[in-house]
Parts: C-alpha cells; sequence; structure tokens
C-alpha cells in the first residue's frame, strides 16, 4: 500500500480520533514520542529521538499503584493502563528493542502486569531509516535500518510517499481498515532497492563475542576501560534496551505512590546491599556489567544481544567513552 | 612544535625519566568534535595525547586522591578546579605536575550541531579561527569564536592560575562578564519560574551534571540518600528536578569554579549555566571571592569579615 506524505497528517487526526497516538514531536529543542492531538504535530524527518522509545512501555518514571490512608483503613488504586495506542514512526532500532525487553518483561518466571498491558495494547509502526547517523550500527546487531521486527507496520520513505507493509496480523488488520490504495510496482521497487541497498555500520564483528566474553570476567581488559566514565546514567537510560529499574515509595501525609524509576548499572547506587556491600564496588565492575550484561548474559538466556546498535550511548556520552571501541578492543584481545 | 607536539615530549619525558607514574590529558575521540579524556602511562601511550579545540572535559574530576604520581594537561578552568581540590584536601600538590596550555576556548559540538541543522557532520578541520564541516552532502565554515561554549565566551582564567609548566602562550584575560546572568536576573520571578520549569522538564535525572563536576564529589549526594529521602527520585517531578539543581548550586557556593563542565555534560542540552552562574556572580558581589584562582584566598565560606554583607540574612 502506498500514503503520499501530504496525506499523513490527515490520517494521524483519523486514528487519534480514535487511538492515543505517539509520535516524535520537537519539543524545547529535543524530538521526543509524545501524544499527538493533531497529525500536524508529528515531524518524521528526525534521525532518531533523544529518549529512547522503550518509554512509551516502560517510562522512566511510573506510578505502579496509588495509595490513601483514611478513617476507613487503606484504599489503593492500581495504575494499569490498558489505553489503546499507536506508535507512529518509529526508527527500526528502536521497534527491534521492545522485541528484546518482551523478553525480560514476560517470561517463565514473572509476568510485568504493567509493561504487558501497554505492550498488549500498542500497535507499533516502524519507519525505515534512509540515511542513517554515523554512530548507528544497527547493521552490526542483528537489526538494520530496514529491519521490521518489532513493527506490526512499516513505512519506507520513497520521497514523495511512503510505502506501507502490514507485517503482523495485528498490522494488517489496522490496514484493511484504512483504506489505502495499492503501492504501484514503480514504488514497490524504489522501496524495495532502499531496504536492500540502505545500510548502516556493518562492520561491528560480534561472531564469538558472547563466549570470549564468557572467559573474560577475571581479564585485565576491564582494569582501563571505565577509567575515563563519570559513572552517570545518559548511556543507559537513554539506550533502547536498557530495563533495569528501581522501586520507591513516595508520600505526603496519607497519600502515597509506589513508583518505579530507571536504575542504571553506572550508578555508585546500584545494587548496593542494606549491608553497605556492593558486589560491583567499582567503575571497573559497573562497566563490565554494563557489557557483560548486554553482550553475554542477555545472549545466554535469551539468544540475543541487549543493544541494537542504536548509538545514543555514543552521542550522548559526556566523555566519548564509545562502546564500539571497546567492541574492538575485545576483539583484538588475544 | 604545535602544542599537541609539545604536550607529548613533555608527557615523554616525565614518563620516561620515571617523574611520574600517570599522565592525564585528552586523546582523540571517536567522532567528529571529539576528544576523549586520556591516561598514559608508558612513554608510547604519551603518542597519543593531543590537544585540540575539543578538549571540553574537566580533567580536574580524575585527580582527586590519586594514589600514584601523576602529571595532568590542564587548560585554564581545569586549573582552577585543582586548585579548589587542593584547598579542600582532595589533591596532593606534591604528587601532582601541572602542564598547563592557555586556552582559547573550547568549540560546543550541540551549537555546532544546531547551526547545520542537526545534519550529520562526518570530518572537521580546523584552520585556526574557522572550523570547516563536512556532512554528505553540504560543507560549511563556522568561526570558532561564534560556537564556543557559553562558559568559554565568559571565562578570565584562560591561562591557568597554577602551572609546573606553561605550553604555549598566555592568553590575555577578558573583562568580567556577566551580562547573560544580568538578562535573566532582569526577567520577572514569573518569568525565570516559567523558564527553569521548561528546562527541568527535559531533567532525565542520569546526573552527568554532578559526575562532570569536579567539585562535586561527596561520597553520599544527598539525591541518593534513601533514609531520609530528602528529594524525591522521579524524573517526572519537574520540581525534584530543580529542587536537585538548587540544592547542588547551594552546596558549591563559593566552590563552583565558572569552568561549565556540567553544562557540556548533560544530554538533554539544559542551560544550567544560568543557576551556577547566579551563584558565582553573587559570591563575587556579596564577598568579593572568586574559588580555584589563587592557593593563598581563603575559601569564601570558610572566613567571617566584619564587612561582610549579611543583608541577605532574616
Ligand atoms: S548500547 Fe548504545 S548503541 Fe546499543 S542499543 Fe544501547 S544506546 Fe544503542
Ligand atoms: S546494562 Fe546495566 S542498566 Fe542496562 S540493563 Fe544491563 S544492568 Fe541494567
Ligand atoms: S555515559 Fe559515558 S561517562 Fe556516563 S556512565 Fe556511560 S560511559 Fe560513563
Ligand atoms: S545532566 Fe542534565 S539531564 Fe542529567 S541530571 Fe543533570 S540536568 Fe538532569
Ligand atoms: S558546578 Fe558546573 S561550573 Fe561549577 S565547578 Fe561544577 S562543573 Fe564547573
Amino acid at each position: 500500500m502506498i500514503i503520499n506524505k501530504n496525506e499523513i497528517p490527515s490520517l494521524l487526526d483519523k486514528l487519534a480520533a480514535e487511538y492515543r497516538v505517539m509520535a516524535p514531536v520537537k519539543k524545547n529543542g529535543l524530538v521526543e514520542f509524545a501524544a499527538i492531538k493533531s497529525g500536524e504535530e508529528a515531524c518524521l524527518t528526525y534521525a532518531n529521538t533523544k529518549k529512547p522509545g522503550k518509554e512509551i512501555l516502560f517510562p522512566q518514571s511510573e506510578e505502579l499503584f496509588n495509595y490513601t490512608v483514611d478513617a476507613e483503613g487503606v484504599r489503593m488504586q492500581d495504575n494499569v493502563d490498558p489505553t489503546s495506542t499507536i506508535v507512529f514512526g518509529m526508527r527500526p532500532c528502536d521497534a527491534k528493542s521492545l522485541v528484546l525487553l518482551d523478553n525480560v518483561f514476560k517470561n517463565d518466571q514473572y509476568e510485568d502486569v504493567y509493561y504487558l498491558t501497554r505492550r498488549n495494547n500498542t500497535l507499533i509502526v516502524g519507519l525505515g531509516c534512509n540515511e542513517p547517523a554515523a554512530t548507528c550500527f544497527c547493521s552490526s546487531m542483528a537489526c538494520g535500518p530496514f529491519s521490521k521486527e518489532g513493527s506490526d507496520i512499516f513505512l519506507t520513505d520513497i520521497g514523495e510517499a511512503y510505502v506501507v507493509e502490514g507485517i503482523s496480523e495485528k498490522g494488517k488488520e489496522l490496514l484493511a481498515k484504512l483504506g489505502l490504495a495499492e503501492a504501484g510496482a514503480e514504488a514497490r521497487a524504489a522501496a524495495a532497492k532502499l531496504q536492500q541497498e540502505v545500510k548502516a555500520d556493518g562492520t561491528i564483528n560480534i561472531e564469538g563475542l558472547s563466549d570470549k566474553l564468557g572467559g573474560m570476567f577475571e581479564h585485565p581488559f576491564w582494569d582501563r576501560l571505565h577509567e575515563k566514565c563519570l559513572g552517570c546514567a545518559a548511556c543507559t537510560y537513554l539506550c533502547p534496551t536498557c530495563h533495569c529499574f528501581d522501586i520507591a515509595d513516595e508520600a505526603k501525609d496519607c497519600n502515597g505512590c509506589r513508583v518505579r524509576n530507571w536504575d542504571a548499572c553506572m550508578f555508585p547506587l546500584f545494587t548496593l546491599h542494606g549491608s553497605g556491600h556492593n558486589p560491583r564496588p567499582n567503575g571497573k565492575a559497573r562497566w563490565r556489567q554494563r557489557l557483560m550484561h548486554k553482550f553475554n548474559y542477555f545472549v545466554e538466556r535469551y539468544n540475543a544481544t541487549a543493544c541494537v546498535g542504536c548509538g545514543r550511548c555514543i552521542k550522548n556520552c559526556p566523555v566519548n567513552l564509545d562502546i564500539r571501541q571497546a567492541l574492538a578492543d575485545i576483539r583484538a584481545l588475544d | 612544535m604545535n602544542t599537541t607536539e609539545k604536550i607529548r615530549e613533555t608527557a615523554k619525558k616525565l614518563l620516561a625519566d620515571k617523574k611520574v607514574d600517570l599522565v592525564v590529558g585528552f586523546a582523540q575521540g571517536s567522532l567528529p568534535l571529539r576528544s576523549t579524556p586520556y591516561f598514559a602511562r608508558t612513554p608510547e601511550e604519551a603518542e597519543n595525547l593531543i590537544w585540540s579545540a575539543t578538549c571540553e572535559n574537566n580533567l580536574a574530576n580524575f585527580l582527586r586522591k590519586r594514589p600514584e604520581k601523576t602529571a595532568v594537561i590542564a587548560k585554564g578552568c581545569d586549573v582552577r578546579a585543582i586548585v579548589g581540590l587542593i584547598k579542600e584536601g582532595q589533591i596532593n600538590k606534591d604528587n601532582l605536575t601541572i602542564i598547563g596550555v592557555p586556552c582559547e576556548g573550547m568549540v560546543d559540538r550541540k551549537q555546532i550541531c544546531e547551526l547545520v541543522g542537526g545534519k550529520d557532520i562526518l570530518e572537521v578541520t580546523d584552520t585556526g579561527a574557522e572550523l570547516i564541516l563536512k556532512g554528505k552532502d553540504f560543507e560549511q565554515t563556522v568561526a570558532k569564536a561564534d560556537v564556543m561554549f557559553g562558559s568559554c565566551k565568559t571565562c578570565r582564567y584562560n591561562t591557568p592560575v597554577l602551572f609546573d609548566e606553561l605550553i604555549g602562550e598566555a592568553v590575555p584575560a577578558r573583562e568580567a562578564d556577566y551580562g547573560d546572568i544580568e538578562a535573566f536576573e532582569a526577567l520577572s520571578a514569573e518569568e525565570r519560574n516559567a523558564y527553569i520549569a521548561q528546562e527541568m522538564q527535559k531533567c532525565i535525572r542520569c546526573y552527568a551534571c554532578r559526575q562532570a563536576c569536579p567539585m562535586c564529589y561527596c561520597s553520599e549526594c544527598f539525591v541518593d540518600c534513601g533514609s531520609p529521602a530528602w528529594i524525591g527520585k522521579s524524573a517526572k517531578s519537574v520540581d525534584d528536578n530543580a529542587l536537585f539543581q538548587a540544592v547542588r548550586v547551594f552546596h558549591l557556593a563559593g566552590r563552583c569554579v565558572d569552568c561549565g563542565a556540567c553544562e557540556r555534560a548533560c544530554p538533554m542540552g539544559i542551560k544550567l549555566s544560568l543557576l551556577n552562574r547566579k551563584m558565582v556572580k553573587d559570591v563575587k558581589e556579596l564577598f568579593g571571592a572568586e574559588a580555584g584562582v589563587s592557593l593563598e584566598d581563603p575559601p569564601a565560606l570558610n572566613t567571617f569579615k566584619f564587612e561582610d554583607k549579611e543583608d541577605f540574612l532574616l
């Protein structure tokens, strides 16, 4: 199917009448996903949002439940959010990250009702990247600028129009309702050409990396990798696959809530025990955790790397500690 | 020899003569317009050191409580922080060799990125006064002076105030300029509130600002304390985000060396300098003190003079 670019605002208006539509918008100089009221607000020419798409399903601060105490006792309200949502224009790296996060929030040991309720009521419209940034290396990470994994519907920008493909059943059903025109042979060929030819940096070789890391826990490599790291959370909060959280109670008088906030293994506070002991007591142990988790622990558990190559950690690190370089250095070790 | 070559020579000699075990400086970064902090421990590693207009991090951050004999390649603001940290007992001066580099100002990649409309910059050539930026389908020249960090535009201590060796010519000092703060002070309270709320709304509480600040080194920051929880931990509370910055500014009163490292580190581009520099300006006006400009000056908040202004006290 096909849709002209000038018809996108009216399509979004139509969708917004029925669903919550989350699309990239420009706000205070940053591009971020926000619920839009009018299709005109959406900005689909962005390279990637500052904050990763994970925040739609796994917000940075999420009030799990609220409570009130009064003369009759304690009243609780669970904040499960079943709003039917369409995410419009998510980049392939972010769409793939959701597939990875699914492993964490739904597995044989645990099902997270907050995440899964959102997940099951959300439809993802992916948008291919005609011009991957210099920091993008999704093509190295089992993803790519036109990877459709995680998208229910997929858009390819062919200039004046988007070629629209239904990927999942859910996506195909929605498309059937929208009644878009069929794409002609020329448009389909243009899309296929882009999908085939456009690549991001595909030179980061991670073959055998997980096994190698498995034997590297005590390697002196870790002694220096972290040296310049400041121990902030720019790289993990802005990473679409990082999923650590911390739970806190916030209360005022008789009202309160239990809130789940993003956490990050780069903080000294991460895994600090009540006793004062921390199994990851220094920058060395923390950087090792970050790298190991992405490229070994997650691989062993879910058979995929917990990195989609979006490049956000590279763009946003205040000291330019580049994960591509770290991976290349590991590869070069005997 | 250019500055980079002189830095390498000096560092190699210090390491080869075993005068120091470590030289902290900068190496070429992995992206255009980026350099990266670098730790050289052998004369060979010293070959990787560089100097450019992108050496933006404050290296004093890596010098606190270092056990080994260390040399640092330090620009003006790094040295101000070093002076402050020596006075606070965080750096042992006898263990530190300061290789000072007069600094003409570092360029702000965020401003530059905005200037080219967010397009990918793939190659940058520094011609001295200008940068030639090249991307896939554009080439643009910008004057370095126009895209300098705000803190560099107003810096008055470009030439290090303390050094064992100085590489390059001293840079003439500028007049004090708090125009940015005066403009902010001139706004109404509502306008100031609205602006701060708008900035703090962007905050993700990643604490890069605090971590990048050479003078923020408490072993437990008040925001991290869980019991009592002095402050809410959620980033969605704009008030708590603002409270974090407000308390940080107070904890840095008379200590902030106006280096701008916090603002540079912020991934969300929040204008933190408005708050810090307001405090810097107040401390100067009220107590005639500036942090990190001499080893002898007593720290502003540790001293009492009869003529100290008290009219801001209740
Ligand atoms: S580790 Fe970095 S490049 Fe990989 S997904 Fe996370 S932010 Fe993106
Ligand atoms: S890399 Fe660190 S922050 Fe990210 S998911 Fe793993 S442990 Fe959590
Ligand atoms: S963003 Fe950079 S400095 Fe901050 S924790 Fe990550 S690697 Fe360290
Ligand atoms: S660096 Fe910026 S986003 Fe991070 S905590 Fe500081 S002000 Fe907030
Ligand atoms: S608060 Fe900011 S400007 Fe002041 S010393 Fe710290 S990093 Fe430098």
